[in-house]
């Protein structure tokens, strides 16, 4: 029942100061906007930059590291044996992986494995004329790589399955196209670090937005790429593997890891100097929001500690009237956060149009349209701030009018 | 005739301020109070009635010496115990008129009554009309507080007083404002809550005919009892 009066009490202050519940509103209306906004346009920076990651990158890629030449006598023999003076370099021993099929096997039984695509990587020049330019060459197995990397939607002519069956096709980058001047169903030279020398017809140009991709990468048959690094039907390079989530990548590259020797990279490893600079805008764009959130905190501070001060003698009546400090706290904080809750609604609101409205926008390009999207989580969180931020700027106020005496304000 | 119940009891209360400079204005007052006493508080301005009567009410806690409501100590509760003591036993007419503006009179009366949470609010507001209607203010009931004369204002708040049928009405001049025949409503309700109900009235006034017709007079000089 007191908990009803408070309340009354409470919507009544509230009502007959439409003014200062507008402006105080206002103030968190326009920090939850912002703070959604803000998170929103970030999330979809990340989401869009981490799709172009995956347009050419899979969750982990399994690979022999370079090796370096080891001693010939094992260190662990001990003081007996005489060091020998080594010289230690790379080793020129092959890039193979060993028995890549059974490795490929487990892999795609991990639970966890969505698509597995082995993969055969060759540096090579491409040749036109007099001009060569320097790339490398993924040998795939068309359907699982296409399964990966949806190479078929990032098609700009020609086709991926004229690749099918054709040890002579190749797909090329738009970049190589333009800048060896090279169009579909032309020929194009090239030649691997091992000296083997192969004419191709190109069948297929591919853009993935991807400057480096574009510039220097081309797809063939895997046999293909076998034949380029003069070795047999069963060697591979890589193993690629997309996973049911990318954001687990590298707790699934450990487990990977268990069953190999090679080398388990999850992307964040491959790409780790791209989120980076997520991570600096993050920190950033979360500076921004959480400092705006402050302010319109302080405007509901400010305003309260007004309305309080004015509200001397009531909040002296009340006490009177036998209202404890427990429930002038209820009354005060009740406006709070009415007019936080207030706030915060029309800033799910207000967030959510500017995203609405920029999801609209053209930009062109690559991109497409401009990338942000209704994410719920920071709808959830810009409310949970909200209230937390108003409840807290509402709460000293309140615990000062609970401390009011109201002797000495009758005694004015 | 049965020995009278006393309801509030004052044992040397003793009050310093020490503003400007230090001293007392409550000099050791002890008094009783009965059930169903009207007791009228007079003396000069300034003699410390008022101050008395924020002791007696439990508002001010700052003071020296013990006070007891109904055989009950009430020096040194905490406040919550205080505040709930005030909400359903003790009623104050405050010398000037002191309304909630934002509320209509008859939600000031009802509030005290919400508070205690003892009725149905539609039985609070039953009981808040008829108190209004007793003091003439029926019509008045819906306008907002803040709109009405400092007369009718102090009258409402005595309605608010009586709403909770408290054991102890405390009044801080409450014919100040009012004209004769108001005032004389006013003494008539206070005559009938003592006699009918067993309230207890103390009523500080300036007002002799009003005191002398009441059940008992303290006078105050200089903080203490004559
Ligand atoms: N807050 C205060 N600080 C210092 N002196 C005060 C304060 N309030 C009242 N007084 C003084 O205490 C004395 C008693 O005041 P009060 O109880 O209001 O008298 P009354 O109600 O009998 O006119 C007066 O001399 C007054 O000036
Ligand atoms: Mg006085």
């Amino acid at each position: 029942m007191a908990i009803n009066v408070n309340l009354d009490i409470a919507l009544t202050h509230i009502l007959t100061r439409k003014r200062q519940t507008l402006v105080a509103s206002l103030g968190v209306t326009i920090g939850i906007g912002m703070y959604i906004f803000m998170n929103s346009l970030m999330a979809g920076f990340g989401q869009y930059s981490r799709k172009e990651i995956f347009k050419t990158n899979p969750h982990l890629r399994i690979f022999r590291e370079d090796e370096r030449s080891e001693p010939i006598y094992p260190s662990s023999a001990g003081e007996k044996m005489k060091r020998v003076l080594i010289n230690p370099a790379l080793t020129t021993s092959s890039k193979a992986l060993n028995n890549p099929e059974k490795l490929l096997e487990m892999v795609r039984n991990m639970p966890f494995v969505t698509t597995a695509a082995p993969q055969v990587n060759v540096d090579v020049f491409y040749n036109k004329g007099n001009s060569q330019r320097k790339g490398i060459t993924n040998g795939i197995n068309i359907d699982a790589a296409d399964a990966m990397f949806n190479i078929r939607s990032t098609m700009v002519s020609g086709s991926l399955d004229n690749l099918q069956g054709n040890l002579d096709g190749i797909v090329i980058g738009r970049g190589l196209a333009e800048k060896l001047s090279l169009n579909l169903g032309e020929n194009l030279t090239i030649s691997s670090s091992k000296g083997v020398l192969k004419i191709m017809k190109i069948v297929g140009v591919f853009s993935a937005n991807n400057k480096n991709s574009d510039d220097t990468k081309s797809y063939i048959n895997l046999s293909a790429a076998q034949q380029l690094a003069r070795e047999g039907t069963t060697f591979v390079t890589d193993i690629y593997a997309n996973t049911i989530d990318p954001d687990r990548a590298a707790e699934f590259s450990t487990q990977i890891q268990t069953l190999t020797p090679y080398k388990v990279d999850p992307w964040q490893v491959t790409n780790a100097d791209l989120l980076s600079g997520e991570k600096i805008r993050d920190v950033m764009g979360n500076t921004v929001t959480l400092s705006i959130l402050l302010v319109a905190a302080f405007g509901i501070y400010n305003i309260m500690n007004m309305t309080i001060t004015q509200k001397m003698n009531d909040i002296a009546i009340l006490k009177a009237i036998g209202f404890n400090g427990r429930d002038i706290v209820r009354i005060f904080l009740t406006e709070s956060i009415i007019m936080g809750t207030l706030g915060v609604l029309a800033g799910l609101l207000v967030g959510g149009l500017c995203i609405h409205f920029l999801s609209k926008v053209y930009v062109g390009g690559p991109s497409g349209y401009f990338p942000i999207y209704f994410e719920p989580k920071v709808f959830g969180l810009g409310a949970f701030f909200g209230i937390l931020a108003t409840s807290l700027a509402g709460y000293l106020p309140a615990r000062k009018a609970a401390n009011v005496d109201p002797v000495t304000i009758f005694r004015r | 005739m049965p020995e009278p119940e006393v309801i509030i009891t004052a044992q040397k209360i003793g009050k310093y301020f020490y503003e400007p400079e230090k001293f007392k204005v409550l000099n050791d007052v002890s008094f009783e109070a009965y059930r169903g006493e009207f007791l009228t508080l007079v003396g000069k301005s300034g003699s410390g009635k008022s101050t008395l009567l924020y002791c007696l009410s439990t508002m001010d806690t700052d003071y020296e010496g013990e006070l007891f409501i109904a055989s009950e100590k009430v020096t040194g509760q905490t406040p919550n115990q205080l505040a709930a003591l005030r909400n359903h036993s003790i009623g104050f007419v405050f010398q000037f008129h002191y309304l909630l503006p934002e509320f209509s009179c008859l939600k000031n009366v009802m509030i005290p009554a919400l508070k205690m949470g003892k009725y149905k609010a539609a039985e609070i507001e039953e009981r808040a009309y008829q108190q209004l209607d007793l003091l003439g203010l029926k019509d008045q009931a819906l306008k907002p507080a803040s709109k009405l004369s400092g007369g009718q204002q102090q009258r409402v708040s005595i309605a608010r007083a009586l709403i909770n049928e408290p054991k102890i009405v405390l009044c801080d001049e409450p014919t100040g404002n009012l004209d004769s025949k108001n005032a004389q409503i006013v003494f008539d309700i206070f005559k009938k809550l003592s006699t009918e109900n067993q309230q207890t009235i103390i009523a500080v006034t300036h007002d002799a005919d009003f005191a002398a017709a009441s059940d008992r007079i303290i006078e105050l000089a200089d903080g203490s009892i004559l």
